[in-house]
């Protein structure tokens, strides 16, 4: 009666085979954190953490060499905060009326085109930003530099809309009926039952919905390099230039960077310190999907 | 129960999810040849103790088996670590309660179970698939569709598809999970008659919340509650004739 | 009673309103996308001819065109699907078949879901370390066929699993019960069942590499390419070669983010032109995947 041991090796073999596989994900992550920390480590050798941290100007190319990280991560916070004044209320607003308001044929339409929204290549957003929203807003307001924080700001916003508003709605549509109608027996409105009961109740997935956000706008790299110049520039200004860590990364890989050099090794400890940022907004991201599973 | 050849015998068995005891020592010789009810009311453990029977609580962590069932004439534990399940559930097949066909063909629903075992040869499949379809009451109904997805068929005739793809195997016991739970009365009858058919090949195991069904197409029955084997003989006794104070109730309807 | 209908009033008037401005908020993304697409049309459009398509980059915005840019899009897309496929089912199929609940498994599934949010040019600086210099592929269409093959890992992995989830246990059931092992019964019921989410994943997961830009960049696309790189198939024994693998290369994203950076506006007519047909090649490849998604919808519905 035994089942013959060439097909339970077979299956071993299988299923250590798939389960590799899974483990190459640990296995991406743990060697981004070694070329990035090698790297790193290599830039911090020459450079002190202090200079680093605290410097206010970013000029590693230049004779007399500033590594002051300080002007590309305000670059990068500036544009992310513009983004993220678009597309966190856009975003809620969108969610909030495709889950309660919307008839369901509307959903069936608008869902697909949203998604089409995060699929256009990020080099035709900057185009678009650099081209079309740049002249556009120049006529409103004159001082507005050719590359600014601004049009870019706005672009990654409306292009990060989708990400917020689906993960958003995805929750407030996991409320149970039976809430929702404990406020409408008591003849709530939509808009209050939307706010008071299921925004509150779909709290964990909204805040994850909003991590998500911030991660994907302090990664974004072309719409950036694209249109908000490239002069790392330690201000908070909007209308002016502005450059943003990815941006950086990019300027660097463009022009003729021998491997080994200092200039070389920045891009990596931009890359660290963009890495680090996204991370911690990964994790809270992580932990706060984990608790949704766990509620419902 | 005598002058009855023993193809099953459980031997003190308890169950485990996790911490919680769902069964508690129970024992019981299941007849060959004969249909074996088991009811009780909701909860009472019939369906995990069926499961039992092919190792179906092994897909699932955590869960532990005491005891045994001895599996006869060869004498194996078939709940003991030892024995692998797809060996018990290549002699053991089962009926669930919902119809659950593969969304293949009706005849690669049933051939499936032989392609498992490493039938490839399509005549030779071709005729086993007649054969349980016939067995099942189903042959005349869509041998010219056989190619067609199960899913197009009816509620009834899907469970009973269901029951052809069990007996393609030719499985010694065959466990009935409230097989017409889901099914209108006609169909139920259906299914019922072909039971009674069925016993004269292989074993029957059945679970059944419907009192009316253990006492029409069984021979012997087990009364379950609370995870403890209550009382258990031929079905006429247990009906008409219950020993203990609960089966009473629970037939009289005082409960459950 | 004068002062509730009062209330009801207000709290009716506050939702219209709000109608409205859910309405407007969700009309922004899709004119924006609108505009996006008939500026794009209006800029590029007199660029589009059959020569656009088939010539070299150039120095003269007239003579330029996107053909060592497409060429060299579909070969290093061909890379990132045959890397990306295989490693990303697997992964799937492992996770929601096999894996149990240990901390391994945890592990893993935190490191899928961060490398899900980690910005791409993060993984362009990995490929140039570990790729480019430490394996010493160079900066070739293998180097960056790996890359984004890396990059739309996570995506893979997460439409495998949710296709894999809709199966209902039952089935799963069934299939055990009649004796079969674990891999018989993916093998002939989960992958076959799951086939349609997978695919539409596996596609919409190329049609975002091949947009992307930044980490093609950081391993040495270059941007003036005036060649093509070998071809894959070749008129003598074995007819196949893989020499292509370590060309250099450019991709339709580079060469549109070259065009859009030079100042003179003839480039940018150009850069528009290759915006249309990259916005072209995604819509297609997403419009592929909805239909499969659908095709599959309506043969299998549990």
């Amino acid at each position: 009666m035994a089942i013959h041991m060439s097909k339970k090796i077979k299956e071993g073999i299988i299923e250590t085979s798939l389960f590799l596989c899974a483990l190459s994900s640990v296995l991406i992550t743990i060697s981004i954190v070694i070329v990035l920390g090698y790297e790193s480590y290599g830039f911090f050798k020459v450079v002190s953490l202090k200079e680093f941290l605290t410097e206010k100007e970013w000029t590693p190319l230049f004779f007399e060499p500033k590594f002051g990280i300080l002007p590309l991560v305000t670059g990068t916070l500036l544009t992310t905060s513009i983004a993220l004044l678009v597309a966190l209320p856009l975003g809620l607003m969108v969610a909030v009326y495709l889950s309660e308001y919307a008839p369901h044929r509307m959903r069936e339409i608008i869902k697909p085109v949203l998604e089409l929204l995060a699929a256009v290549p990020t080099v035709v957003y900057g185009y678009f930003a650099l081209l079309f929203l740049t002249p556009v807003l120049q006529k409103f307001l004159p001082d507005l530099s050719g590359f600014n924080a601004l049009s870019p700001g706005i672009i990654m916003g409306i292009m990060i809309i989708p990400y917020v508003s689906s993960v958003s709605e995805d929750s407030m549509k996991a409320v149970p009926m039976h809430i929702k109608e404990g406020s409408y027996a008591m003849g709530a409105t939509k808009l209050q039952t939307a706010f008071k009961v299921v925004i509150p109740a779909a709290f964990s997935g909204i805040a994850a919905a909003f991590i998500i956000g911030i991660s994907r706008a302090i990664g974004e790299t072309m719409v950036v390099a694209i249109a908000a110049g490239m002069m790392p520039n330690f201000s908070v200004n909007p209308l002016e230039p502005v450059q943003t860590l990815t941006a950086y990364i990019v300027q660097v890989s463009l022009g003729d960077v021998p491997h080994g050099t200092i200039e070389y090794k920045t891009i990596f400890a931009a890359g660290i310190t963009l890495f680090m940022m996204t991370l911690v907004f990964n994790l809270i991201g992580f932990w706060l999907r984990k608790r949704i599973r766990e509620v419902y | 129960m005598v002058n009855e050849t023993i193809k099953a015998e459980v031997k003190n068995l308890n169950f485990y999810y996790g911490d919680m005891h769902a069964l508690t020592n129970i024992n019981l010789s299941v007849a060959e040849k004969k249909v074996t009810a088991l009811i009780g009311p909701s909860g009472c453990g019939k369906t995990t103790y069926l499961r039992c029977f092919n190792r179906m609580h092994d897909l699932y962590p955590h869960n532990k088996y005491t005891g045994e069932i001895m599996l006869h004439p060869d004498n194996i534990n078939i709940i003991s670590p030892n024995v692998d399940p797809i060996e018990v559930r290549m002699r053991i097949s089962m009926v669930f309660q919902k119809p659950n066909p593969f969304p293949k063909s009706i005849f690669e629903n049933v051939a499936y179970g032989l392609r498992v075992r490493g039938t490839s040869n399509r005549s030779l499949l071709s005729e086993t698939v007649e054969k349980s379809l016939r067995g099942a009451a189903l042959w005349d109904e869509v041998r010219d569709r056989l190619d067609k997805p199960a899913f197009d068929l009816s509620g009834g005739q899907q469970q009973r598809l269901c029951i052809a793809r069990a007996l393609a195997t030719e499985p010694e016991i065959l466990l009935f999970d409230e097989p017409t739970s889901a099914l209108d009365p006609i169909a139920t009858s259906k299914i019922e008659d072909l039971i009674s058919e069925l016993k004269k090949e292989v074993t029957i195991l059945i679970v059944t919340h419907n009192m009316q069904q253990a006492a029409r197409i069984a021979d012997y029955t087990a009364f379950m509650y609370l995870g403890e084997l209550i009382e258990f003989g031929d079905t006429d006794t247990i009906f008409v004739n219950p020993h203990n104070k609960l089966t009473e109730e629970y037939i009289t309807g005082r409960f459950g | 009673m004068e002062d509730i209908k009062q209330r009801i009033r207000i709290s009716k008037y506050w939702n219209g309103v709000f109608w409205i401005i859910g309405f407007l908020s969700t009309l922004v993304g899709l004119v924006l996308l609108l505009v996006l697409m008939i500026d794009l049309f209006i800029d590029g459009a007199p660029r589009l001819s059959y020569k656009f398509f088939s010539s070299f980059p150039s120095r003269f915005p007239e003579e330029a065109g996107i053909l060592s840019a497409w060429v060299g899009s579909f070969l290093v897309l061909l890379v990132t699907a045959g890397a990306a496929i295989p490693l990303g089912v697997a992964a799937g199929i492992y996770l929601e078949e096999y894996a149990r609940k240990n901390w391994v498994t945890d592990i893993i599934e935190i490191n899928i879901a961060n490398l899900a949010g980690v910005p791409s040019i993060v993984y362009g600086l990995l490929a140039l370390g570990l790729f480019v210099y430490l394996l010493k592929f160079g900066e070739t269409i293998l180097t960056a066929g790996l890359t984004l093959a890396l990059l739309i890992l996570p995506m893979v992995i997460m439409a495998t699993r949710e296709a894999i989830r809709a199966i209902p246990g039952s089935i799963r059931e069934a299939s055990y019960a009649l004796g079969a092992t674990k891999w018989q019964t993916v093998r002939w019921h989960i992958i076959p069942y799951s086939m349609g989410g997978i695919l539409t994943g596996i596609i919409i997961g190329l049609s975002r590499a091949i947009g992307e830009t930044a980490p093609i960049i950081t391993v040495g696309a270059l941007t003036f390419i005036a060649f093509l790189p070998a071809p894959p198939v070749t008129s003598e024994f074995p007819f196949i070669s893989f020499k292509w693998l370590m060309d250099p290369f450019t991709v339709m994203p580079i060469q549109m983010f070259n065009w859009v950076s030079r100042p003179q506006k003839a480039f940018q007519m150009n850069a528009a032109a290759a915006g249309i047909v990259l916005m072209g090649m995604t819509l297609l490849m997403n419009g592929v995947a909805i239909y499969i998604r659908y095709k599959f919808r309506k043969k299998i519905k549990w």
